[in-house]
């Protein structure tokens, strides 16, 4: 969903006729992402997530702590990032028909323009922290072949069975 | 994150080591496989791609062709600031629900311009005007439209537009367009030449007071019942046309100056006329006029009892995109559409981000507070 919305942000701004459907869903899909992180957040604060294994050296645990860290605030700040631009431009927030967002920045273009550009910035970060956590989560899944992966996977239930304390995670 | 309360997953049967070569290999395959979604995310992007028409690549045209003025709408650059209110008589409820057509008041803001890149062009008798306006709703939508003076718009895609607009630069040298490139470009673009024919046997008024302005471009009303007809609209004025003469003065702003005027004397007033499309009726090509004998219907009075220069008005720091609409009305499959909407936006961005140089029309600050 956030690979998706990736895609079709950096799509938007570069075409010309294919800009105002491409836009028409990135607005909801943005606040989607914004709800379905607080309910992902929620849910691992009460539910403990999988242990990386023992062995595993610090700088590995270190790197996928922060690469979490990273994605969780990405997927928290980006759409905050988008809604106060385009209060700040005194856009209406369309999600769909007449429902609208209100406003949580007065008007002021300036500081439109700056939070447009790290819209971009943050677009890009995005981007690179994503493609490097599935660089990792491969790595794990076909070099170091130690269950990480598969921890990290929907399926994951499926093979292993499920403990109380385990069940649910998001 | 505890970690305490699971087993360790997998952790007590280690995988056979790998040999080199199947190392080699599976790490060969992850590096392929994230450079195949970089190269699909700078491909979605249009950076392998620089000859793609993009938004930027509009804008940039218009600073190529109009010189840069930074601060300035890179399109429509001089303008004025007008406000008042949209008298609904009810009568559009039967083809929309947009709420802009429930019978009562909307607040307007909006703004006259002249349809060209330079900030500081002086008025003249030929150069095409703008209205665009923004009705703001109760419940926080809003209606943005850009009209133009114009009966239809010279081109029908967004690659023509930027065709024209590129042949339409300047030479160094002589100053003025190349007419070889226009001819070239007019050559393979028979609905400009006769869209164009349209537009210079236009009627001229001698004022934005009296002058006719239109959407060029189709939408869709959709009413309450799910109905959805196509749909052009104009703002007819109240007072009678009367041709333009020759610039009476020999103010440079004599256009602005004299709606300016007009408004410290009395609102000025048009009606919000619809012209509903029949079946076969284009809304993809702008070029093209729709048969006198449709249905036209008056929706309401737009009152504009406001100017106010941009240095100190409402409208300069708002883009008039033509796809902020309430639910109600809709876009048509022109293509025109959502690429204004797109250059616009870039347009608005730059210059939201840039210092705002003083317009060239200024009127001494309202207390009315336009």
């Amino acid at each position: 969903m956030v690979l998706a919305m990736l895609f079709i942000g950096v799509g938007m701004v570069a075409s010309l006729e294919d800009y105002h459907w491409l836009l028409t869903i990135h607005r909801p899909l943005g606040v989607a992402i914004l709800v379905l992180a607080a309910i992902r957040l929620i849910n691992r604060l009460f539910n403990p997530v999988p242990p990386l294994p023992g062995h595993m050296p610090a700088w590995q645990r270190l790197a996928a702590k922060s690469s979490h860290v990273l994605l969780y605030a990405l997927m928290f700040v980006q759409p905050l990032v988008g809604w106060a631009m385009l209060s700040a431009a005194r856009y209406p927030v369309v999600l769909w028909g007449a429902l609208l967002l209100p406003p949580i920045l007065r008007h002021d273009p300036m500081r439109y323009a700056e939070l447009r550009e790290l819209h971009t910035v943050l677009a890009f970060l995005f981007f690179a922290v994503f493609l490097s956590h599935m660089a990792a989560a491969l790595m794990h899944a076909l070099i170091y072949r130690d269950g990480v992966f598969e921890s990290m996977a929907p399926w994951r239930a499926a093979t292993l069975p499920p403990t109380p304390s385990r069940k649910g995670r998001g | 994150m505890p970690e305490n309360s699971t087993r360790p997953p997998a952790e007590q049967e280690q995988p056979p080591p790998l040999n080199l070569m199947a190392t080699l290999v599976r790490l060969g395959a992850i590096g392929l496989f994230s450079l195949f979604v970089t190269a699909a995310f700078a491909f979605t992007g249009g950076w392998l791609t620089p000859n793609r028409l993009t938004p930027v690549r509009v804008v940039d045209g218009f600073e190529r062709v109009n010189g840069e003025h930074p601060g300035f709408r890179r399109n429509h650059a001089k303008g004025l600031c007008i406000a008042g209110v949209f008298e609904s008589n009810g009568q559009g409820l039967r083809f929309s629900k947009a709420g802009v057509f429930d019978m009562g008041q909307v607040p307007v803001v909006g703004r006259f311009a002249l349809a060209a890149g330079q900030p500081y062009l002086e008025d003249s008798p030929q150069a095409v005007r703008s209205m665009a306006l923004r009705f703001l709703l109760s419940d926080g939508e809003e209606w943005r439209t850009g009209m133009n003076d114009i009966p239809v718009f010279p081109v029908s895609t967004p690659e023509a537009f930027y065709e024209q607009l590129i042949a339409s630069q300047p030479d160094l040298t002589t100053g003025k367009p190349d007419p070889a490139m226009m001819q070239d470009f007019l050559a393979r673009h028979p609905e400009t030449v006769r869209a164009l024919g349209l537009i210079k046997n236009r009627p001229v008024s001698s004022s934005f007071a009296n002058d006719t302005f239109n959407s060029l471009d189709a939408f869709f009303f959709v009413n309450k019942d799910g109905n959805a007809v196509p749909v052009r609209w104009s703002m007819v004025p109240s007072l009678p046309f009367e041709a333009a003469a020759e610039p009476a003065s020999p103010d440079k702003n004599y256009l602005f100056e004299d709606v300016i005027a007009r408004v410290g004397q009395q609102p000025l007033e048009w009606h919000l006329v619809a012209t509903i499309g029949q079946p076969g009726d284009p809304t993809n090509d702008a070029t093209i006029a729709w048969p006198e004998d449709r249905q036209r219907i008056d929706l309401g009075t737009l009152v504009i009892d406001h100017v106010e220069g941009e240095d100190t008005g409402r409208c300069r720091d708002v883009n008039f995109d033509p796809l902020v609409l309430p639910d109600g009305i809709e876009p048509s499959d022109d293509p025109l559409l959502s690429a204004r909407s797109a250059a616009y936006s870039r347009s608005f961005t730059r210059r939201a981000g840039e210092a705002k140089p003083p317009s060239a029309v200024i009127t001494p600050p309202l207390s009315k507070g336009a």
